[in-house]
């Protein structure tokens, strides 16, 4: 064991996770918004829109990260034409590229896990809700979402873990995340063990952090 | 004995064997993704000019050898781990890598370069030809100045763990904005979608990715040798195992003197790459 290379390399890891927790928290903030909005579609009666929603997030759950990462960066960049668009600023980024990889993959999981905790809302509450004359808008966004976002609390807090380890992808597209700068160390110093405790001990303790801010968060919301 | 026994004794004697087989055998590992150095074909199999040599380095031994396929950036820590015995991964030897292990002598020497996508600002650099960073000598040190005010603000791709990278990080050229790939194909890929101004790697690399993919992309600069880039490529090999080495070191010098790597070297890069 390198004590002193472990030593070494842990502010640059700390540095590193920075990026890493840039990229999740863009993320999960816009996959926040993607997975509402699909959740709501999802409970549309429209067959079309409801069947588009669900194949969305049916894609997006059902293929690996990494698969999704890859076409969305190497892909895409590969189309002559789609260079030739407006989008290619966007796209030729990897920073760009992993955070629409990891919004729309976090967007299918929340709109999932959005639309079970709409529908195990009981019907009681909003018939009340209609029966003192509330607008279907307020019962919406007063009573159901809020309700709603209590139901979730528990299976969006795993959603934030996986998603933080989900992260470490981005550096196969050349991002220097916690992963990418421990491989960068590791390609000098042939380490591999020392290095990946540290940043293994780092993503570790972020999880510690979010792990107990959802139960804080569950025990303040708890009825 | 019952039967019960007598199956479990078998199993265990056969694996013994098995064991025993494979421990008779060198291990060597390859990466199998950087032509013409090692590859593989349609059919998934190891080929290219390190397999084809391993076999032909084994036989002047007098041992069997199997060639086992390794991520390039795990490379190095699989030789120490044991996964396998020796390196013959187009890795060329230089003194941050003796830190870890030993190599045997060179078996063959590649210039690295520079490539663009054509019509790029960066074609056509007034440079010469070749550069040895070794000792440079004016024109090298004035070849190292153009290249690092055309490079500036650049983005310049290489594979990681790499003397490509190496050299981008010693500084020799400015501060260029480095990307590392897992392997050289991702590189190439990038190079051609235009994400990477310019690209770092074996000129035989790139000439490779240009015949086969039939995109345009084109050398420039000096080609590179020396100093950060080493001293041709050798068999990586654990720092204890002496005996390997000098067996290596032996079948190297016989397989030189009987022509075999100049004749398959110069199969597999359509020049005598051999040292």
């Amino acid at each position: 064991m390198d004590f002193e290379l472990m030593a070494n390399s842990f502010p640059k890891l700390l540095n590193a996770a920075v990026i890493t927790l840039k990229l999740l928290s863009i993320s999960l903030f816009v996959g926040l918004f993607i997975g509402l909005f699909f959740a709501i579609l999802r409970l549309n009666k429209n067959i079309y829109i409801n069947k588009f929603a669900y194949g969305y997030s049916y894609v997006f759950r059902g293929t690996p990260l990494l698969v999704q990462i890859f076409i969305i960066y190497f892909g895409l960049g590969q189309i002559e034409y789609f260079r030739s668009t407006f989008l290619w600023v966007i796209f030729k980024e990897p920073y760009w590229c992993a955070i629409i990889a990891f919004s729309l993959n976090t967007g299918a999981y929340t709109s999932e896990i959005l639309r079970s905790a709409f529908q195990t809302i009981k019907p009681g509450i909003i018939e009340a809700g209609k029966s003192l004359g509330i607008s279907k808008n307020i019962i919406f966004f007063k009573i159901q979402v809020p309700i709603a976002i209590r139901q979730s609390l528990p299976a969006y807090g795993n959603e934030i873990i996986l998603m933080m380890k989900g992260t470490s992808l981005a550096s196969t597209v050349t991002l220097m995340d916690l992963t990418g700068v421990a491989k960068y160390i590791i390609s000098t110093t042939f380490k591999p063990i020392e290095v990946f405790i540290v940043a293994g001990g780092i993503y570790l303790f972020m999880t510690f952090i979010f792990h107990n801010l959802i139960k804080f968060l569950e025990k303040k919301y708890s009825f | 004995m019952s039967i019960f026994k007598k199956i479990i004794f078998s199993v265990l004697l056969s694996l013994l064997v098995i064991g025993n087989v494979n421990a008779d055998k060198i291990r060597i590992g390859t990466e199998g993704a950087y032509p013409p150095w090692n590859s593989k074909n349609e059919a998934g199999k190891l080929i290219g000019f390190e397999v084809e040599l391993a076999y032909t380095l084994c036989r002047y031994i007098g041992q069997q050898c199997v060639i086992v396929e390794q991520d390039w950036d795990g490379m190095i820590p699989a030789l120490i781990m044991r996964k396998f015995d020796a390196i013959m991964a187009g890795m060329s030897i230089t003194a941050e890598r003796q830190k870890a292990i030993s190599f045997s002598q060179g078996y063959a020497d590649e210039v690295a370069s520079l490539a663009v996508m054509k019509g790029s600002s960066l074609e056509g650099l007034d440079t010469p030809a070749g550069i040895n960073l070794t000792k440079p000598n004016a024109a090298a040190k004035k070849a190292l100045k153009t290249l690092t005010a055309a490079l500036a603000g650049k983005t310049v791709c290489v594979q990681t763990a790499t003397i490509h990278q190496n050299f981008l990080d010693s500084g020799d050229v400015g501060k260029v904005n480095v990307r590392t790939y897992k392997t050289q194909d991702e590189v190439n890929l990038d190079l051609a979608s235009g994400r990477c101004d310019a690209a770092l790697a074996a000129a035989v690399a790139f000439s490779d990715y240009a015949e086969k993919s039939g995109k345009p992309v084109v050398l420039t600069g000096p080609t590179f040798s020396g100093g950060a880039f080493g001293n041709g490529v050798g068999v990586g090999i654990r720092k204890d195992d002496t005996e390997l080495l000098k067996k290596f070191n032996a079948a190297i010098n016989k397989a030189r003197k009987n022509g075999d790597i100049s004749r398959i070297a110069t199969k597999w890069f359509g020049f005598d790459a051999s040292m």
